[in-house]
């Protein structure tokens, strides 16, 4: 049975639980079942305004509060960290209108909605994570056209998307692409992993979490199952690779994590510093203990 | 027992209450390039695009003789087969390079482009045939990473030309390759295409308004004039001895070669 | 502080506090009333509305009150609270030849059945600034014509219609349920209603921009003011309960009826084609700018060459809309410093390729 509050009248009590009436999330949990059965598969759904802005995670929102029930722990996080500021407005909107417990350690959540990054800590069975989408449609910027990706998808004419990567070791001698890398999903269809850096792609490969990405503004829906397989594309000769740092974490000392640069003075001297803040802190902490 | 490696049938195209070409029939030997000569507005690009798949008849079918998998009628495909072939199997030579060509991409990726679309994955060995290429259509090494934005006309047609190659087409449909060229330039295309047309034994289907461009690279002609076919036969014979009247107008109307 | 490790929850929540105090402005300025921005900002509310998809006085002007008079924002927030409303049902077409108009101007014919009706317009006035309106405001009230004036007018698109001058307005597809882009994802091509129904709601000043364009020459359409109406229209409603309509409301709607130039095809005859617009409220710009692209996006249809970008069917319809774009565009002010840093990351490795590259260059010159 929907929770619903008062639906009338003007006022805090006029919203339902997690914002969106139930007909809505219905749709929405059509569209995500669609989108797990076809892996990479770009499903259309009826994307409603949502109380925040159109770019600024409101996929991601509509696919969490889709979703999200009263035993559910939510995890918000932007660029790695929990207290950025989207971050914390997202986590406030939903405790707001769901009530629900929020964390921001990676292990408790059962539920964890992302801009930018894929956490450090591997994800179990069981989890969620809800990827926020600006643009779902991995050849828009080589094919504006809606109507011709669509048929490109359709019928796996992917040799444009490689024609991009061929460019950009003719003009750099490697593939330039650092983030929103396109990835190949069990073997059919290319997708954008929205905008992480590459060196979160490997961690969506065979991932035992369930993959839901949401684009709002584009009316997207798309999914990658627990456990399947994810390839970022490459050429034999100039295979994928991950970003690397001379530097270590100069808080917990990690070498395996993704830093962020900080720049400390006027003279630009510079610190780095995991950008996962619950992984950072973990580390931290255990070394204390 | 050869078969024809394609096919028309009754081929005929409308658009709203104006015929494009009416009725079409022929049909083309492996190893035969066929010139579709006639004056423009003559129908003969409606009908190239008809034989191509890229446009659909109105009445009549056109059959083609696959490598490996028989004979299969063109709009009856699956679009997705259709579009498989028209990347492998065939090739299509558009007057302006631009249509043919992704103007923003290096011309290595141009080339490369087909490979790259049926699974290459080897920057190295793709960038090599690209090379090959280049070299075979007589452009320099040194342009291999520029865009066709800054090669000239005749280049562009060139590497238009080795695009389509690549993939060692069986079929190449040709719309007026020449056109819009410099004369120098254009005899110099001519050669290059007699050459290859040679070399690959490919087949070809070549729609020109150029008499003298017919001469030089097709062994067959047919003749349109308002959407119909009015004459076909060997090119030799019918530049030198035309029966039907609006032949007899083209020919004379040309400067001799 | 914009983006530290800790500290985020509290710095919102203080910017937060600091919007609702700037929004009220200096305390010694009286606050708006609902009422007064209904009255005096009626065109505001109007575009609210109309952008907004909610044809609500109050809420539109709640919207703008607490948007600060941004109406892109005020927009944004009536729409976000549309999308929650419970849906009942949807209301018959107004028909618009109902309408009691209270403004009615063709420019096609010198006079019309009923005669050119002025209206409240800011056509005729002189764009000077009334230095009156500084001090005090109050005017006396305007003298209305004689009640039975305010009668039915005939649609001149009816009547050059009748002549076989005018194509008839596409038929209603009676019992088949147009898509509603409120509710099911916009695919594309789209039909015409749902063409329509974007640039209802579309941004006014991007559709005024491409109607614009048409007239300078790109994907021009030789248009005329068939007509343009603004006035009162009954909103009828069928309860299940009940089976037949009951009048529940009546709305100000603008409509604008353009009439464009059409050579004809191999099937049809020259004859006058026609471009829609309509919005809530007074907003003649905003219908007149959204039957000029309503025409444009016909282009195929009529068997013209799609050349302009007023033309473009994906082109207009997924740029128009004014929240989506305002967000995007200002998403651009959160955190990327993640994808910055792999772009930092990669751009200092080419750098350096291409610095040792050059030293190496320099080294085997000298020994040369």
């Amino acid at each position: 049975m929907p929770d619903t509050v008062q639906q009338n009248g003007h006022g805090e009590g006029a919203y339902n639980y997690a914002y969106l009436d139930e007909q809505t999330k219905r749709m929405i949990r059509r569209a995500i079942l669609k989108a797990v059965a076809v892996p990479g598969y770009q499903v259309p759904f009826g994307g409603r305004e949502m109380p925040l802005p159109y770019g600024w995670g409101t996929g991601g929102i509509q696919v969490t509060a889709a979703i999200i029930g009263r035993d559910d722990t939510l995890k918000v996080i932007d660029q790695g960290a929990d207290d950025t500021t989207n971050a914390v407005s997202i986590r406030r909107f939903f405790a707001r209108v769901a009530g629900v417990a929020t964390t921001t350690r990676t292990e408790e959540a059962t539920i964890i909605q992302t801009r930018h990054r894929v956490p450090e800590t591997s994800l179990k069975d069981g989890q969620i994570l809800v990827f926020q989408v600006p643009i779902p449609e991995p050849l828009r910027m080589l094919e504006p056209r809606e109507t011709e990706t669509r048929t490109l998808h359709a019928l796996c004419e992917y040799g444009v998307m490689q024609v991009s990567l061929y460019e950009s070791i003719a003009r750099h001698g490697r593939i330039a692409k650092t983030y929103n890398y396109p990835v190949l999903v069990n073997g059919r269809y290319i997708m954008s992993p929205s905008p992480i850096p590459k060196f979160d792609n490997p961690k969506l490969d065979r991932n035992p979490a369930l993959q839901l990405y949401g684009a709002g503004r584009e009316k997207r829906i798309y999914a990658v199952p627990p456990y399947t397989s994810v390839k970022s594309l490459d050429f034999e000769d100039h295979p994928f690779e991950i970003e690397r740092w001379t530097e270590c974490c100069a808080l917990c000392g990690s070498t395996e994590s993704f830093l962020d640069e900080m720049i400390v003075d006027d003279t630009g001297k510079r610190r780095f510093i995991c950008s996962d803040t619950d992984y950072c802190q973990e580390r931290q902490d255990g070394q204390r203990r | 027992m050869t078969t024809p490696i394609l096919s028309a049938k009754g081929v005929t195209k409308r658009f709203g209450g104006r015929v494009a070409c009416r009725g079409v029939n022929f049909d083309l030997w492996p190893g035969e390039v066929l010139g579709i000569v006639g004056e423009s507005g003559s129908g003969k690009t409606t009908l190239l695009n008809c034989l191509a798949g890229r446009l659909i008849p109105d009445e009549g079918h056109v059959a083609y003789e696959t490598a490996s998998a028989g004979t299969v009628d063109v709009h009856r495909l699956p679009e997705a087969r259709r579009r498989l072939l028209a990347r492998t199997e065939w090739g299509f030579v558009h007057q302006d390079a631009r249509e043919g060509l992704r103007m923003g991409a290096s011309a290595g990726a141009n080339i490369g482009e087909r490979l790259m679309a049926i699974g290459a994955r080897h920057y190295g060995d793709i960038r090599r045939t690209a090379s090959d290429w280049l070299t075979r259509v007589e452009i320099g090494l040194d342009r291999l990473d520029d865009r066709p934005a800054a090669y000239s006309g005749g280049m562009r047609q060139r590497l238009q030309i080795a695009r389509n190659l690549v993939s060692n087409p069986r079929l190449v449909f040709m719309d007026e390759p020449t056109g819009g060229l410099d004369v120098s330039v254009q005899a110099r295309l001519l050669d290059l295409l007699r050459g290859l047309v040679d070399s690959f034994h490919l087949s070809a289907v070549l729609v020109t308004h150029d008499l003298g461009v017919a001469r030089l690279l097709t062994h067959r002609l047919m003749v349109m004039h308002g959407g119909d076919i009015v004459e076909t036969g060997l090119t030799d014979q019918m530049l030198d001895d035309p029966q039907h009247a609006y032949t007899q107008m083209l020919v004379a109307s040309i400067l001799p070669v | 502080m914009y983006v530290a490790v800790k500290g985020g929850e509290t710095a919102i929540a203080h910017a937060l506090e600091l919007l609702a105090d700037r929004r009220r402005g200096s305390r010694d300025v009286p606050e708006l009333t609902l009422d007064q921005i209904d009255q005096q900002l009626a065109q505001s509310v109007d575009r609210v509305m109309t952008e907004g998809s909610c044809y609500d006085r109050q809420l539109a002007a709640l919207a703008i009150k607490q948007a600060r008079g941004d109406l892109i924002e005020a927009i944004f927030l009536l729409r976000a609270y549309r999308t929650t409303l419970p849906r009942f049902g949807h209301s018959e077409p107004i028909d618009t030849s109902r309408m009691s108009a209270e403004r009615r101007i063709s420019s096609t014919f010198k006079d019309v059945p009923g005669g050119q009706v002025l209206g409240p317009t800011f056509d005729y006035t002189h764009r000077l600034l009334d230095f009156s309106l500084m001090a005090n405001g109050e005017r006396p009230t305007a003298p209305t014509a004689p009640i039975d004036a305010a009668q039915i007018f005939p649609r001149v698109g009816d009547i050059l219609e009748r002549e076989g001058m005018l194509e008839p307005p596409p038929p209603a597809d009676a019992g088949v349920s147009t898509q509603d882009i409120t509710r099911d994802p916009l695919t594309l091509p789209a039909s015409r209603p749902v063409r329509l129904q974007a640039l209802a709601r579309g941004d006014e000043g991007f559709l005024l921009a491409l109607g614009y364009s048409t007239q300078r020459g790109y994907g021009n359409n030789h248009p005329f003011v068939g007509e343009i109406r603004f006035g009162a229209v009954p909103v009828s409603f069928v309860p299940e309960e009940l089976g037949f309509p009951i009048e529940i409301a009546e709305i100000d709607v603008t409509e604008c009826d353009m009439v464009n130039q059409f050579a004809g095809s191999h099937d049809v005859p020259p004859q006058f084609t026609r471009g829609y617009g309509l919005a809530f409220g007074h907003a003649e710009r905003k219908a007149m700018a959204m039957a000029l692209v309503d025409r444009a996006l016909r282009a195929e249809e009529l068997s013209e060459a799609v050349i302009s970008p007023a033309q473009d069917e994906e082109f207009v319809l997924a740029h128009s809309d004014n929240v989506e774009a305002s967000g995007f565009v200002q998403h651009l002010k959160l955190p990327h410093y993640v994808d910055f840093q792999s772009e930092l990351v990669v751009v200092r490795a080419l750098r350096a390729e291409v610095e040792a590259r050059q030293q190496q260059a320099a080294l085997d010159q000298a020994a040369e």
